[in-house]
């Protein structure tokens, strides 16, 4: 537990060797991205069985003291960031050997394997630390690294674009962190947890504070999670590599806002108002984004945003006081949804294309790809006995005891939405007969699969951590964390999970009527209701309203002011120039060589000077 | 001898300085611009003396320095005329206007 400090160490290792010896390793960079990986994973592992029973561990150093005030950097172990240095060693590690086969031939490989161990140091180095100061550091370096990895296809203006976007659409979110940073440690006198934690429980804060500050906190997870106002960078960052958007956008990054959010859980409970924020957030997302992945082509925007509504889900559950549902959710979500993302980015090796309406008939292709896709969807949709099924249970078991009903309804409905939009797509990728030629449709190669089946595996396996009927070993082993949070003991009526499992088949049989069978119309809505369709179907038209108010807004603020920069503040200058000139060159007719002109400008000069002194008494005075 | 005041001294010595200014600022004859000069000189002259005589501190220190300016002038009135020749043999002129090389 005391090696824990090289987690994040070893990825990082990997990235500088990888930035000064990349163009002479080639290929084989990827060793190194594994190795380093690997040893992470398995130190990883070894710091969460160590925590199994076992107390947290912090240790620090003085970093920056400021007259009185010390800022202090180090790591802390506590049983949910054991959790998530695991989920996130070992998605990337996963991801890492997925890539080395799916990024073969690329020119920039040794490039890509860096980018990937920058992004894999920053998030473990955000999950292991112990204050708030430090989170923001690495908070923010795990937006670079999202950044770069979107950018990785630079020459694609879309991937361009997508960036950009990326990295501003958070830095919005990233500000609010930041006051709340801020306004916390002026009210609590520091950055620690622990310190936070006392002063919230010894009630030095005001509760207006509290809520104001936590409020500001989640705005950054907001920003980082791909919440409601903020959330459409996500979708635009498919543009990334696939290992990418299953690394980043689906397993870890995004999952940063609700670690925040779990971390940072006392702050949130002290605040009714701040959950009920948190809450309602989350389930306006967890529909919206399911409702667009309903009618998307695309599938990794599909998939993109679906982790939208599963990540407003995990918002949902916390903002409801479901602290062990929100996290049993993001560790099940990123096993699931790596897999989807990583199935998909096998079926676009093999068809090249990612327009869903261009596939078809993959199953018999696809012999590994597609029962393991199979899987995850199963999972995501919350099939019984799949790991999706467990912790959208707990979900809905939380927003229905906490009284929400609305919101509960809300969220029984996107899990609807969810099991539809994920068979639609199943059906479309993998049934039928294909819409098109796609030359020879290979299955990938071992380093591909071999990811895949692990996530298979966990996508199954990792329910059972926190099952109602084997026990709750992952709420137990929470529980010894620095959160104290209610016990989940007392267990909603037994008709929840029969209506979670209803709906969700209802919205796999509904796909499998529209997309398998064909036996309804694929498209009664678009004819029935052709408007709300369009409007679906464009998004809601979020980016077109961003677009005319916030882009145009700014833009033409800003075009005003280059006005104001070009004439007035420019003018002036050049005003000034031209005037001492004009001076200059008056002066210099002046003089003509004559030694009487020259004599007469120097009394001149004298008598002014005379003058001068006269009026102000003298020289000395 | 006393009945005269240090002003009546100080303005004569300033109508000469004036005289002597404005003929060296204006005069077309390099040999006139050097006489007014020699002007401006001597109402320095007259100041030095008449502070010797009525200054706060009476003294020969104002008497002798203004022998030595007389002196000084003298060698400065033979460079100038000395200069004015080599001038005039060179450009034909001692017109002060036509003198301005200093520009080029």
């Amino acid at each position: 537990m005391q090696n824990a400090w090289l987690i994040p160490l070893l990825p990082l290792l990997s990235f500088i060797l990888l930035l000064l010896f990349g163009k002479k390793l080639k290929e084989a960079s990827a060793y190194a991205g594994i190795g380093a990986t690997l040893l992470s994973l398995m130190l990883a592992a070894a710091v969460m069985l160590g925590q199994w029973g076992g107390e947290s561990y912090k240790a620090e150093g003085v970093w920056l003291s400021i007259g009185k005030h010390a800022v202090t950097m180090g790591y802390e172990i506590n049983p949910l960031n054991a959790l998530m240095l695991v989920i996130v060693t070992l998605v990337s590690f996963l991801v890492h050997v997925y890539s080395k086969s799916y990024m073969r031939g690329d020119d920039r490989f040794h490039v890509f394997f860096a980018y990937l161990g920058l992004f894999t140091f920053a998030m473990l180095g955000l999950v292991l630390s112990p204050n708030l100061l430090q989170v923001y550091m690495f908070w923010e370096l795990v937006g670079l690294g999202s950044f770069l990895l979107i950018g990785y296809y630079y020459f694609k203006p879309e991937a361009k674009a997508a960036a950009k976007k990326a990295f501003i659409m958070t830095r919005i979110g990233d500000v609010g962190l930041f006051i709340g940073i801020i306004l916390l440690y002026w009210q609590a006198g520091s950055f620690e947890y622990d310190e936070i934690f006392k002063a919230i429980a010894d009630g030095t804060i005001s509760s207006d504070m509290i809520t104001l500050i936590a409020i500001l906190i989640f705005v950054g997870a907001v920003g980082k999670s791909g919440q409601l106002p903020l959330h459409t960078w996500l979708p635009d960052a498919m543009e990334g590599p696939t290992p990418v958007s299953a690394l980043i956008h689906a397993a870890t990054m995004v999952a940063a806002g609700v670690y925040l959010v779990a971390a940072m859980y006392p702050l949130f409970e002290a605040s009714s108002a701040a959950m009920t924020t948190v809450a309602v957030v989350g389930g306006i997302t967890a529909i919206f984004a399911a409702s667009i992945g309903l009618m998307q082509k695309d599938i990794k925007r599909v998939l993109a945003y679906s982790t939208v509504s599963q990540l407003g889900y995990m918002m949902l559950a916390l903002g409801s006081g479901g602290y062990t549902a929100g996290v049993f959710h993001l560790m099940t979500h990123a096993f699931f949804k790596a897999l989807l993302f990583l199935a998909a980015g096998s079926v676009i090796h093999a068809v090249h294309t990612q327009n869903i309406e261009e596939m078809g008939g993959l199953w018999r292709k696809l012999k590994i790809t597609a029962p393991l896709f199979l899987i995850g969807a199963l999972s995501i949709s919350g099939f019984p006995l799949f790991s999706g099924f467990f912790s959208k249970d707990e979900i809905l078991m939380a927003t229905y005891g906490d009284g929400r009903y609305g919101l509960f309804v809300l969220a029984v409905l996107a899990a609807f939405f969810t099991a539809f939009y994920m068979f639609r797509l199943f059906f479309m990728v993998f049934a039928g007969s294909p819409s098109q030629e796609h030359g020879k449709v290979g299955e990938s190669d071992g380093p591909m699969i071999l990811p895949m089946a692990v996530l298979g595996v966990l996508a199954v396996l990792a329910g059972y951590l926190n099952t109602p009927w084997f026990g709750t070993f992952l709420a137990d082993y929470l529980s010894h964390g620095p959160v104290r949070f209610a016990a989940e003991g007392e267990h909603g009526p037994i008709w929840i999970p029969i209506l979670a499992t209803a709906v969700s088949l209802a919205g796999i049989l509904l796909a499998y009527l529209m997309y398998g069978k064909k036996k309804l119309s694929r498209n009664w809505l678009s004819r029935s209701l052709p408007s709300l369709s369009t409007i679906v179907y464009r998004k809601y038209y979020v980016d077109e309203a961003y677009d005319a108010t916030v882009v145009r807004g700014t833009t033409g603020f800003s075009c005003l002011w280059s006005y104001v920069d070009r004439y007035l503040v420019e003018g002036a200058v050049n005003g000034t120039v031209s005037l001492i000139q004009w001076l200059g060159k008056r002066g210099s007719y002046m003089y003509d060589g004559q030694v009487q002109r020259i004599g007469a400008v120097a009394v001149a000069g004298l008598v002014i000077i005379l003058l001068f002194f006269a009026a102000a008494g003298g020289y000395f005075s | 001898m006393n009945s005269i005041p240090l002003s009546v001294y100080l303005v004569l010595a300033l109508i000469l300085f004036c005289i002597g200014l404005f003929g060296a600022l204006t005069k077309r004859n390099a040999v006139i611009v050097l006489i007014s000069i020699e002007l401006m000189l001597n109402a320095v002259n007259i100041n030095l003396v008449a502070f010797a005589k009525y200054g706060a501190k009476p003294g020969l220190t104002g008497q002798i320095f203004s022998l030595f300016t007389i002196t000084v002038a003298a060698a400065e009135a033979a460079v100038g005329l000395a200069i004015l020749m080599a001038l005039y043999r060179n450009r034909k002129t001692v017109n002060v206007d036509e003198m301005d090389i200093m520009k080029r």
